[in-house]
């Protein structure tokens, strides 16, 4: 029998992963996928509550969530065509044009 | 059926001013594939317009009972913000017409972005509901990640927009998982339902500790606060000079309309949980702004260093959490619209295609070559330390003064410390200004007209909020009274 417990411990394993992922990899793409992570992760917490308080709030909000990543996702990937055009490179530790 | 229908409320008076800006942001969307590349300008014209037109409009839109569903709020606290935004954006597009001219970058988009981006932020200021208050925070954060990353074949254009995009979207995804567990403890995303819930539970809730500790991370990216501050220095300098200008003001006015909203009005039963963790953020996001700002050689930079000390003053008017403190957060935003726009325009103006003008050094001896510009960066860079005759002064007066009256006197005196940290930074461009021989004194740009409109405005701005400030902070008062009854 699945509980809300099991639903918010997936949620946060991904949220936990999601953030280290940003904080810890240096290709831009990983981030960016670590990025969804965490979008998914608050978006299965949503859910998760929103089933088991019997309320369509969470739901919806999903709904939104999905759309709102979707376009978070094009314009992070045109950045990054950007960058790549510019630099050649799509490692963060190469990006140290300005500093202080 | 029509009883269910009423009890929604779908009063569209309420959402007036967003509908209007849609409109016109849609016009200019497919105007700019009529408009030749040297004309772009005319779009920048038209923006200005339909910002103007929507002003009154956002004024009046002021009533207070909750439409839609419980989802908007279209009280007088959001008529405020929203007037600061619109006035923010006319500025921010006044000063950019030369300046994409200036730096040949001929792109229609700019404008409607910009119109997006402060549509995002209106619905930011009279959101209800987290719903309404996370689409209209991406909405401005979307349209900002492009308008920085504009100049697409710049190096440091594209550099500061990938750290801006990376960090404003982690903190989105906080500030939304902040927002699930929000959800999960009060079974509502509304604002006014959580606090009436909050009101009746117990406040030790696991869930709702973990809400409130993302949440204000979340915010925390959004305003440049201290640990998560590290995006903003990179994203003003790498934007072009008017976005970043538009960033520190717009986008932080509209982190502080949401940031006060939800922990007043939704988490006031929590206060004792949320005000140490803001005394700690206040206090270091203070010092540290002004302290690395001493070192910045960009103005840009230092410029952003010093949008980070301010926010750190804001966050105090917060955390003292009555109407006084709150109206000084209104009323501090209004100043840091016409003080830090003015000053942008000033920079805007003065900087050229090879990036000369970025630098402090570059601002050596302006006062014999150019004396009216020397004296309107002065006033605003006075008016951002806080010197008296300015809007800057009697703004950090009311929130140090909130602080005092509400027995924050370590927090007060490290507000005051940093502030005379800051002056140390302001008054060396003054200085270099005033005191030093200029290297070269030609090429100098000459002042267009919408430059003039935008100084003469913002300085009359900065100067008449200081000399006279009561209407103001009363307007403040009264539109923040309703939150504290």
């Amino acid at each position: 029998m699945l509980t809300l417990t099991h639903f918010l411990i997936l949620s946060f394993l991904l949220f936990s992963i999601g953030v280290a992922g940003v904080l810890l990899r240096r290709n831009i793409i990983i981030i960016l996928m670590s990025l969804e992570l965490i979008f998914n992760s608050a978006n299965i917490a949503l859910a998760a509550f929103s089933y088991f308080l019997k309320g369509l709030n969470g739901m919806v909000f999903v709904v939104f969530n999905i759309t709102v990543a979707a376009a978070e996702v094009a314009i992070g990937l045109a950045i990054l065509v950007a960058v790549y055009r510019n630099r050649k490179t799509v490692n963060v530790d190469e990006l140290g044009d300005m500093k202080g | 059926m029509p009883s269910a229908l009423n009890a929604l409320n779908l009063n569209f008076s309420t959402i007036w001013p967003e509908i209007i800006l849609t409109a016109v942001a849609i016009i200019i969307l497919v105007l700019d594939f009529f408009v030749k590349k040297e004309n772009k300008s005319i779009l920048g014209y038209l923006s200005v317009l339909g910002l103007l037109a929507v002003i009154p409009v956002a004024a009046m839109t002021v009533d207070p009972a909750p439409s839609f569903g419980g989802m908007v709020r279209a009280d007088g606290f959001s008529a405020f913000f929203n007037v600061i935004f619109l006035i923010s954006a006319v500025f921010t597009v006044l000063i950019s017409m030369d300046y994409m001219e200036k730096m040949n970058i001929q792109r229609g988009e700019y404008y409607y972005l910009t119109l997006f981006a402060t549509l995002g932020m209106m619905v930011m200021a009279s959101a209800n509901d987290f719903v309404n208050l996370y689409v209209g925070l991406e909405t401005m954060a979307i349209s900002f990640y492009v308008l920085v990353a504009i100049r697409v074949d710049n190096r440091k254009s594209v550099e500061g927009a990938l750290k801006y995009f990376v960090l404003g979207a982690l903190s989105s995804g906080i500030l939304l998982y902040g927002i699930a567990f929000a959800y999960g403890f009060s079974g509502t995303t509304s604002l006014t339902g959580i606090a009436s819930i909050g009101s009746r539970l117990s406040s030790q809730s696991p869930f709702l500790l973990l809400a409130l500790a993302l949440i204000i991370v979340g915010f925390g990216f959004k305003i440049a606060a201290f640990p998560f501050h590290s995006w903003s220095p990179d994203a003003y300098e790498g934007a072009p000079v008017p976005v970043a200008g538009f960033l520190s003001v717009g986008s932080k006015a509209a982190a502080f309309a949401v940031f006060v909203r939800v922990f007043v009005a939704a988490f006031p039963a929590f206060h004792g949980h949320w005000v140490d963790l803001l005394w700690i953020l206040s206090a270091a996001t203070m010092v540290y702004g002004s302290v690395v700002a001493i070192s910045q050689k960009n103005i840009v930079r230092m410029l952003a260093y010093s949008s980070i000390a301010h926010a750190g003053v804001m966050l105090m008017g917060l955390l003292v959490y009555n109407d006084i403190g709150s109206a000084g957060i209104l009323y501090y935003l209004l100043v840091y619209t016409f003080m830090n726009l003015g000053a942008f325009a000033v920079i805007t103006m003065f900087i050229r295609k090879d990036g000369r003008g970025s630098d402090l050094s570059d601002y050596r001896g302006l006062a014999a070559a150019r004396p009216l510009w020397a004296f309107f960066l002065a006033l605003f860079l006075l008016s951002l330390a806080g010197i008296p005759p300015t809007g800057g002064f009697t703004a950090k007066f009311f929130i140090l003064a909130a602080a005092i009256n509400a027995r924050y006197y370590w927090l007060a005196a490290i507000g005051v410390l940093s502030t005379v940290i800051a002056l140390f930074f302001y008054a060396k461009v003054i200085f270099y200004m005033y005191m030093n021989e200029r290297a070269d004194a030609e090429d100098l740009p000459v002042m267009g007209a919408t430059y003039s409109v935008v100084l003469i405005l913002t300085a009359i701005g900065t100067v008449i909020t200081g000399v006279y400030p009561a209407p103001f902070m009363d307007i403040a008062l009264k539109v923040i009274k309703p939150f504290f009854m």
